[in-house]
């Protein structure tokens, strides 16, 4: 018991400095934001700001980038890109679990082939595609390699296999097509890999630098991540501006996670575990 | 009888027209957004890109030109380095916070959510606030090696030989919350019939953890290596935004992908980006087959 109680301490002083080492850059990137330059080169440093309410740092951020603009196209991309991937996804994971039809194997063997080829090899020719349309700087653009989703359709695939066939079959003795099964029985059971399937998508899309900053350019067109990399430019040694600007960036996703806590890291740990 | 027979087949083509109809958006998508790209960029690799979209037939060039240039080799290098210093590190240390999780401790939550939380920043975010500590004058990280004792001040990012490690750290630090979460999971899913067996025969913790934890947590451990190894030959958005192209650290600092965006979207030279693309999914299928391969060693799928 004693030995139990010893194990029990050592793991708590190891994942409380564990805690402490994954919290600090978060808030030395608060404190700073709420500094002066002058307060950010002094030595020693201090480590809170003089002044909580300089709201300085803020102002020069959302004066030298359209953040609100930042904050809509980021939050179209995800909602575009998690109602395609769903709505998509759904329908073709549900007919490859639950219907016979011609070429079924095939077409499988098709998706699951995406899985294995890492997405740069599709960049440029999407990037191109883009490009010939004239859909530069719009959020189609942002949305379009997100359209459809190889993983999404393996992934809920599988979270349809789990479904007894005897259901889906007493559902059709009722009288019902395969897409009123489909709708009325099938959906509503997958609410939680359909959670966490938008959970991975929302993350993926927030996170994503490259594409956006490629084919949107226009400042009022940038996502947050892109949007935050011209900041850089602008203020290269300014740093309180810098992770203001950072902090705006990560805030709406991190009150998000605060709420949803729970089904973010589920969500995550069943889209690792499932494939 | 006959009825039922053409009930049959009117069902059958029902499920036909259902089917189809199910896959077909994902199917044209996966189409135009993958497939047609993959042969695209094949194409692309052969040309050179002119302005206006002009293509020009250039043959193996892009590709001699890349065999046989010093940069490559050198981006291809610390591309590689980079995994090496980061995959293991991770998975470690990501291993060691999902086996503390597995303790009957209070607050698991508070400290799942803690260690997560990297998870849900965007990398361009994670890489300023770094980039700020690792800053050489004013930098927290050197403004307490120095009160600790440090000789000379770091120059963490213009120095060619610590520039790669200061990347690596950003990257354990962000990646070891998500690594963690899957771990746990596969760590909750052993039936502690095997725990309480082996402390009924009087095994070490330390035995425990070697002969019931590590082989059957493997499974979810070669999941989480195949992905951290992907990611790490696909690394951008840390060194992008941390490496500016004034950087005279920057040749040890260039990833394939950085030197792909470099060339497709900066250099405007595509014929000889798509053939770094094509490059990279070399590299990734090689390691990807030598870990299936190595598998077999380490791997326990069944009990």
């Amino acid at each position: 018991m004693n030995r139990e109680k010893k194990l029990n301490l050592t793991a708590y002083i190891l994942l409380i400095f564990g805690s402490i080492m994954m919290l600090f850059p978060f808030l030395w990137m608060l404190f700073t934001s709420f500094k002066t330059v002058p307060e950010t080169t002094m030595i020693p440093p201090t480590l809170l700001p003089n002044d909580f309410s300089n709201m300085a740092a803020y102002n020069q951020a959302t004066a030298s980038l359209p953040f609100l603009s930042l904050y809509f196209n980021t939050i179209s991309m995800i909602f575009w890109r998690i109602v395609t991937a769903l709505l998509f996804s759904s329908m073709a994971g549900y007919a490859f679990a639950k219907i016979n039809f011609p070429f079924k194997k095939i077409l499988f063997a098709l998706v699951v082939s995406q899985l294995m080829f890492p997405a740069q090899i599709y960049i440029l020719p999407q990037y191109e595609m883009i490009a010939r349309l004239g859909m530069a700087d719009t959020i189609f653009a942002l949305v379009f390699p997100g359209l459809v989703s190889a993983f999404g359709t393996f992934f809920l695939r599988q979270a349809y296999m789990g479904i007894p066939d005897d259901l889906i079959a007493a559902t059709k003795i009722d009288g019902c097509n395969h897409f009123r099964a489909f709708l009325s029985v099938a959906a509503p059971l997958t609410k939680t890999p359909m959670a966490a399937l938008s959970v991975f998508t929302a993350l993926f899309a927030y996170g994503d630098l490259m594409w956006p900053l490629i084919v949107n350019t226009k400042t009022n067109m940038l996502t947050l991540s892109s949007g935050l990399s011209t900041l850089r430019g602008q203020f290269s040694v300014n740093y309180p501006n810098l992770m203001a600007g950072s902090v705006l960036a990560m805030i709406p996703m991190i009150i998000i996670y605060l709420i949803f806590q729970r089904q973010f890291i589920e969500g995550i740990a069943l889209t690792g575990t499932k494939s | 009888m006959s009825l039922s027979t053409f009930g049959r087949y009117k069902q059958k083509i029902f499920d036909s027209a259902a089917g189809l109809g199910m896959v077909a958006p994902t199917i044209i998508g996966l189409i135009i957004l993958n497939i047609y790209p993959f042969f695209r960029n094949i194409w692309m690799s052969f040309h050179k890109s002119g302005s206006f979209g002009k293509w020009t037939f250039i043959g193996l060039k892009n590709y001699t030109d890349m065999f046989s240039s010093e940069g490559f080799w050198k981006v291809t290098g610390n591309t590689l380095l980079f995994a090496a210093m980061t995959v293991p590190l991770t998975i470690i240390i990501a291993l060691l916070i999902a086996q503390l999780l597995n303790q009957k401790i209070q607050g698991k939550g508070i400290f799942r959510a803690i260690y997560f939380l990297p998870m849900v920043v965007a990398p361009a975010a994670i890489a300023m606030v770094w980039k700020w500590m690792f800053n050489t004058d004013f930098g927290i990280i050197n403004i307490v090696l120095t009160s600790l004792g440090a000789p000379v001040k770091m120059n963490w990012i213009t120095n060619p030989n610590t520039v790669m490690l200061s990347c690596s750290v950003v990257v354990i630090w962000s990646s070891i919350g998500y690594d963690a979460i899957l771990l746990l999971s596969g760590l909750q899913s052993i039936s502690t019939t095997y725990y309480e067996a082996a402390t009924i025969d009087g095994a070490s913790s330390f035995k425990k953890f070697f002969k019931i934890t590590l082989p059957l947590v493997s499974p979810t451990m070669f999941f989480v290596v195949i992905m951290r190894i992907m990611a790490a030959i696909k690394i951008f958005d840390i060194i992008y935004m941390m490496i500016e192209p004034t950087n005279p650290a920057i040749k040890n600092a260039q990833s394939l992908m950085y030197h792909f965006y470099r060339e497709s979207f900066v250099m405007n030279n595509k014929g000889y980006g798509s053939a770094l693309a094509l490059w990279m999914v070399f590299i990734i299928a090689v390691v990807t087959f030598i870990q299936f391969i190595g598998q077999k060693k380490w791997v326990v799928y069944d009990v």
